[in-house]
């Protein structure tokens, strides 16, 4: 039979038994609704965290202290104490492919100002933090070169903090705050960068003079970090490198000498990020996938009911002239129709359900790849689990098919 | 016998056994005979002589445990599966007593199923072919009637025009009329008269020995063989049987 005559008689057997053929689509459309929505959720997921981390700048390098932990082995205090003024010099002295250097030490505690108080970070940094983690002033200056040298009692601060402490308005800048007891006084109020897609708040931060913060409130010698960023995000490795054999030299370690600090940068951070994200993505499109896989067993089984009902149909057109291969072809049209309607539809109420989670505010956007392979994937359903009740209708022996009741 | 008469069907010494569990059930003992282009053939015996088997093999539908057949000059008990399902699509008109139309579709879409498995025909040359076999048994005026709209002598009626559509070599009906009042037997009977007269072979398998009367020869079966077979010199016209009917009275 010609493939247009075959469809006809499936769409016409699928229509005999709309609701019988509906419940078997139900199956793909929730199987591929899901799938879609898991592979949206995925891609956006990762495109905000791209967004995200790019906010923070994607040249961005950072030399942590101790060496890089493998298999979790414990490393002693002392080697988390190996960044210092040393090393900053000799960076600033001796960079090429890095354009700022900044150290950075870390403190939460309470910011206090008036009967107001609030749980933040302060940040401890150098005068090109601001151009490495790309935050701007809006109100205010940052703190200058002086108040370096002078570990003088000022900072900035991030929205929240603001809001926090001055509940009723007014200009912050020029007041005096307290962090752990220690006064300082606000200087420049930082432009609101947002939560980052952790559900971080970025805008809960105050930064002073590392000098400050190491001397007056960490009383300590080490920088929790080092900051930097590479000319280029594409030359972010040769600024790798450099950093590498500057730090060996000032740590003195030779020949085959472990590095005693870790440089990761922003990049390896997003490709971390992203792998991990793809990982979680598989689990989820897996996990939906096999719903898809109950789903083709649903049709399956309609399918053999289907065969067993029509035996005497198959018995007169065996009949009347037609081959095995004409009845297998009738079914597997019939249910591959089955299952991409099913897909199709499938494929709108997982395009319903991204719109409703961006609407929830969930990151979701759908990759067009995953609506084709969605295609494919109800294609080969409909051939897999329709091969087989269509090799029982096709092999029935047409004398007792037709005497079938 | 006139021997220039073209041989449509030909049985050697055909036997079909089955096994049922350890016994082996001789359905055909050994059949031989020839029906010529043209010939009204009816098939009698007792229950369970080997009619309906017989039928089968003279259908394609079922090949001979030994022996051979010709149909038409074409030997069937080698034939693959596929071959023969093309056999029966080209030289086969099947008649069944359930008349076994497909439910709700058309006269026409039921008569143009045995061309649906045919490439030669095109849908405009599919219908038209329908429509003229469905003209050819009285059903003209009923083309775009579902089955489940019709009596069950209509139903029969398209029946037997789906056996005609594909010009076959020979039509075969197996108790035909059994599902039938009288009245719409012999309305069958005079169908099948007046295909014969056009020149069409059939073959008609039935209970009722009456019917022999009105075709042209008579072939009597026994436990799978054949107990007399007999050319009925005197046909009786099923038209003036028909007309003698009583007029069933409408209460
Ligand atoms: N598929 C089969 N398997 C086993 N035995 C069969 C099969 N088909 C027919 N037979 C046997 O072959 C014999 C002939 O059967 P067949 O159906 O040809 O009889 P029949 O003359 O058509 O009878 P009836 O007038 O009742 O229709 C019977 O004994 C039957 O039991
Ligand atoms: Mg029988």
């Amino acid at each position: 039979m010609s493939i247009l005559n075959l469809f006809k008689v499936a769409i016409r057997a699928i229509f005999s038994n709309k609701f019988r053929s509906f419940l078997s689509m139900l199956g793909i459309i929730i199987g591929v609704a899901a799938v879609i929505i898991m592979m949206a959720i995925g891609q956006g997921s990762k495109e905000s965290v791209r967004a995200n981390l790019s906010q923070m700048g994607t040249n961005v390098i950072t030399i942590r202290p101790g060496a890089e932990t493998r298999g979790g082995v414990r490393q002693d205090p002392s080697a988390m104490q190996t960044l210092k003024q040393k090393d900053y010099e000799l960076i600033e002295r001796n960079k090429k492919y890095v354009t700022y250097v900044s150290p950075e030490v870390t403190s939460s505690g309470q910011a206090i100002y008036g009967a107001n108080n609030t749980t933040t970070s302060l940040y401890g940094a150098g005068l090109d933090y601001l151009n490495i983690r790309l935050w701007k002033i809006e109100d205010g200056t940052f703190f200058t070169e002086d108040d370096i040298r002078k570990s003088s009692k000022v900072c900035v601060v991030g929205k929240t903090v603001v809001n926090e402490l001055f509940p009723d308005g007014g200009d912050p800048v020029g007041k005096t705050i307290r962090f752990k007891s220690i006064p300082l006084r606000i200087v420049g109020i930082l432009k609101s960068k947002g939560y980052n897609s952790w559900g971080m708040d970025q805008d809960n931060v105050m930064i002073s003079p590392y000098t400050t913060v190491m001397k007056r409130i960490l009383a300590q010698t080490y920088y929790s970090s080092i900051n930097c960023s590479a000319i280029t995000e594409e030359l972010t490795d040769d600024a790798i490198a450099e950093l590498t054999n500057i730090l060996r030299e000032s740590h003195e370690l030779k020949g085959e000498a472990v590095d005693d600090f870790t440089i990761r940068s922003q990049q390896e951070m997003m490709e971390t990020m992203s792998s991990t994200m793809d990982t979680i993505t598989i689990i989820l499109v897996v996990a939906a996938a096999f719903s898809l896989l109950v789903a083709g067993i649903g049709i399956m089984n309609i399918m053999l009911v289907s065969v067993t009902e029509r035996t005497k149909e198959i018995g007169l057109r065996m009949s009347v002239g037609a081959r095995g291969l004409d009845i297998s072809n009738q079914f597997l049209i019939e249910s591959i129709l089955i299952s991409l309607t099913g897909g199709v539809l499938g494929v709108l109420v997982g395009w319903l359900g991204t719109l409703l989670c961006s609407s929830f505010g969930l990151p979701a956007t759908i990759p067009l790849w995953s609506i084709l392979v969605s295609f494919a994937v109800c294609t080969l359903i409909g051939v897999g689990f329709g091969y087989f009740p269509a090799q029982k209708a096709a092999r029935m022996d047409p004398i007792e098919a037709i005497r079938y009741e | 016998m006139d021997d220039k008469r073209k041989v449509v069907i030909e049985l050697q010494n055909v036997k079909r056994y089955f096994k049922v569990g350890n016994e082996i059930v001789k359905a055909l003992r050994g059949i031989t005979f020839k029906i010529y282009e043209g010939e009204f053939v009816t098939i009698q015996g007792t229950s369970g002589s080997g009619k309906s088997t017989l039928l089968n093999q003279l259908g394609c539908l079922d090949t001979p445990t030994e022996g051979e057949y010709y149909l038409d000059g074409t030997p069937v008990r080698k034939m693959s599966k596929s071959q023969r399902a093309k056999l029966r699509n080209r030289k086969i008109g099947f008649v069944f007593q359930s008349y076994n139309l497909l439910p709700k579709t058309t006269a026409v879409e039921n008569v143009e199923l045995p061309l649906m498995y045919n490439k030669k025909y095109n849908a405009s040359q599919r219908r038209a072919a329908a429509i003229k076999a469905l003209q050819a048994v009285g059903l003209g005026d009923r083309l775009e009637h579902k089955s489940n709209q019709m009596s069950g002598g209509q139903m029969q009626r398209v029946a037997i025009a789906r056996a005609l559509v594909n010009d076959p070599a020979v039509v075969l009906a197996d108790e035909a009329t059994g599902n039938l009042d009288t009245r719409t037997s012999f309305e069958m009977l005079v169908l099948f008269q007046k295909l014969h007269a056009e020149g069409r072979t059939i073959i008609f398998v039935t209970h009722n020995p009456e019917i022999a009367q009105y075709s042209s020869r008579n072939i009597n079966l026994r436990d799978g063989k054949v107990r007399e077979d007999t050319i009925n010199t005197n046909i009786l016209s099923a038209a003036d049987a028909l007309a003698s009917l009583p007029i069933p009275q409408d209460d």
